[in-house]
């Protein structure tokens, strides 16, 4: 479960002076569910899941991950999430098994529960092809799967993924997309940020927009959809962010 | 910190680094083989010019003197100057290279010297030019024996004998050891060895384990682990620390092993100990050091590689990419040059200021060190003061490593 209350992150540039870049956000995702965060460009999502992700520190306001509050326990809060991100990159120079293997310890595994995990996660994702090889030599594809195993090896009960599918070819994102479902059906709590709406569409139990750091609404598709009498998702985020044009 | 992950860290670094051609490159392969081949490359470069310089016969070309046959007829039985005919392009020519110095006798020199007169001999060359230096010290040598000669044959016709102008003789005896007189030779150049070698050697693996991750994407990936930034920051730095000593102790083995080679050459009056014959004996020999000197040095260099592994981590963090981070550290050889070339200056001398300055104080430490002279109370404020800025930078590395605005700065 995550819980955000009154999330707030500013930052302080030289020109512009104080960015908001995440400005009092409160949500739940609960197991079992996908929480579709929806926004633009620099609307604040890769923030929220940051802090979320105890990467940055809220200057506000606060959360707790799988129970654990992110000011306080960083580290169990990391230890309980699975992040992946297309700015998650893997190492080149190391092989599959070695990537999976070095996240594994980092996570307090045993060498015998990783040896067992990395087999049932290549099975999974069919990764005994290429597990030696390293992965400077993959394909986009190979190092999606490479990095989901790597997102999935302490097997978190929270995963928090910030725009996985940005920049990949189709079969690639439709590898993202079957995982992330196979991980909500396991019961994970998955918070899934993307400007795709479409990927919203197929994937998201709830969805929250997000426009300029606020959460500017929140809701089931069908809720969104009664809230603003329009069955186009573009059309009800278009409204919800008040119309005005969103830099793409 | 967690010692478990800290390890964890170090050995995936370290089996990153060592699987990647740069990081073997710039701390393996540059200073195991391309140091010694500069040193030996430059060096019989260098003595096969001097030895050239010193087998050829130069070009001296004599400026009047018409009316005296006998200095003439003397400087022309010289084997050791090739006398030419004089021009009036002289000047260019020296200048040219093509002379490499010119005499000019005063009119009458035969007769003044004759009459007892004062005559003065001039001697024109090419000021800092090898061959045109050996030319002049060859006619200076040529002139003074004359003189001598020439003062000799006066006392001896007065009846006088040659030792009232020469009543005793000077002669230098060396009574320092030899790894004293080495120390003082090489010292100043060995602690400046390790300073750089320390420094480029942390200098690749610090960009590349910072702003080299944050550039590939891959530092966010370890940051969303569960390892402590302490713990992570150690690791990373423990393997730059690796990288430093590791080309110093490389470029070390591998001179030490040029210098023995060296030494088993000359023994056997190979090709250098030829040379040696040439002229330079004093190359027959190598510098000797003592060894415990220069383990003492290598420990002394511990804390200032500590420095620059935290140093260099640290202003690296900062860039956003690997290019970036470049342009930031590059400059700071210069920095760390100056005070490193400052130890060998003539009268910098080590004293209580100086022994707190970075680098400087390493270097003047090393010269007395390989020289066999041990300032204990010396060596325990620059160990100190250096393990404090190693200790400062190491802190302001892992603050860095907490900073959002730093780790992740677009």
């Amino acid at each position: 479960m995550i819980e955000a209350r009154s999330l707030t992150k500013l930052f302080q540039d030289k020109k512009r002076g104080t960015i908001r870049a995440v400005d009092d956000v409160s949500f739940t995702c609960r197991p079992g569910q996908i929480y579709g965060l929806l926004g633009a460009n620099g609307a604040g999502k890769t923030t929220t899941l940051r802090l979320l992700a105890t990467l940055l520190q809220p200057t506000s306001g606060g959360a707790t991950v799988a129970g654990c509050d992110v000011r306080l326990q960083p580290e169990k809060v990391r230890a309980n999430i699975g992040f992946l991100a297309t700015s998650t990159a893997l190492y080149g120079r190391l092989t599959a098994r070695e990537t999976i293997a070095y996240f594994g310890r980092l996570n307090g595994m045993a060498p015998a529960q990783i040896a067992a995990r990395t087999r049932q996660l290549a099975d999974e994702l069919g990764l005994h092809e290429f597990l030696d090889r390293r992965v400077e030599k993959f394909s986009t594809g190979m190092k999606q799967k490479t990095s989901i195993a790597r997102t999935l090896v302490h097997d978190p009960a929270v995963l928090v993924l910030d725009e996985p599918t940005l920049g990949l070819d189709v079969m690639a994102a439709r590898t993202i997309v079957r995982f992330v479902r196979e991980c909500r059906d396991r019961g994970k709590t998955v918070i899934y940020s993307t400007h795709v709406m479409s990927e919203v569409e197929k994937l998201c139990d709830v969805i929250g927009i997000i426009h300029h750091g606020r959460l500017v609404a929140e809701g089931t598709l069908e809720r969104l959809r009664t809230r603003f009498g329009d069955p186009d998702l573009e059309e009800i985020f278009v409204r919800a962010v008040g119309g005005e044009e969103v830099a793409a | 910190m967690n010692w478990s992950n800290v390890v964890t860290v170090y050995l995936k670094e370290l089996r990153d680094s060592l699987r990647d051609r740069r990081t073997l490159l710039s701390t393996i392969v540059v200073p195991t083989l391309i140091m010694p081949a500069i040193i030996l490359s430059a060096g019989t470069i260098t003595y096969k010019i001097v030895n050239k310089a010193r087998e050829e016969i130069p070009a001296v070309m004599l400026l009047g003197g018409d009316d005296s046959p006998v200095i003439r007829a003397a400087l022309g039985a010289n084997a050791k100057v090739k006398l030419v005919p004089a021009t009036a392009d002289w000047k260019q020519r020296i200048i040219d290279k093509k002379l490499r110095a010119a005499v000019e006798l005063p009119p009458g020199f035969d007769a003044a010297l004759g009459h007892g007169e004062l005559a003065t001999v001039k001697i024109y060359n090419y000021e800092s030019e090898l061959r045109s230096g050996f030319a002049v010290n060859e006619l200076r040598r040529f002139f003074t024996e004359y003189r001598d000669k020439t003062v000799t044959a006066r006392l001896a016709a007065q009846g006088l004998p040659a030792s009232l102008i020469k009543p005793f003789e000077i002669r230098s005896a060396n009574v320092a050891p030899p790894e004293k007189v080495g120390g003082n030779v090489i010292g100043g150049i060995i602690p400046y060895f390790f300073i750089i070698l320390c420094f480029t050697g942390a200098m690749y693996p610090a960009i590349d384990l910072t702003a080299g991750e944050k550039e590939r994407g891959t530092l966010e990936t370890i940051l969303c682990s569960p390892v402590a930034r302490i713990d992570l920051v150690v690791g990373k730095f423990l393997l730059v620390l690796t990288a430093s000593l590791a080309t110093v102790l490389f470029s070390l083995l591998s001179m030490g092993a040029t210098f023995i080679l060296g030494g088993i050459l000359l023994a056997q009056g190979g090709g250098a100990a030829a040379a040696a014959r040439g002229g330079a004996a004093q190359m027959a020999t190598l510098p000797t050091l003592d060894p415990l000197g220069l383990l003492a040095v290598l420990a002394m260099v511990l804390p200032l590689a500590v420095l620059f592994a935290a140093g260099l981590m640290t202003i690296a963090l900062f860039a956003k990419s690997y290019k970036e981070a470049q342009s930031y550290v590059s400059p700071l050889i210069i920095v760390i040059i100056l005070p490193a070339m400052m130890a060998m200056l003539p009268g910098v001398e080590l004293n209580t200021r100086l022994a707190l300055v970075p680098i400087l104080n390493l270097s003047l430490v090393s010269k007395e060190l390989v020289s066999g002279v041990w300032h204990w109370h010396y060596l325990a404020m620059i160990f100190g003061s250096s393990c404090l800025y190693a200790a400062a930078a190491l802190a302001l590395c892992v603050r860095m490593f907490n900073r959002d605005s730093v780790i992740f700065r677009t």
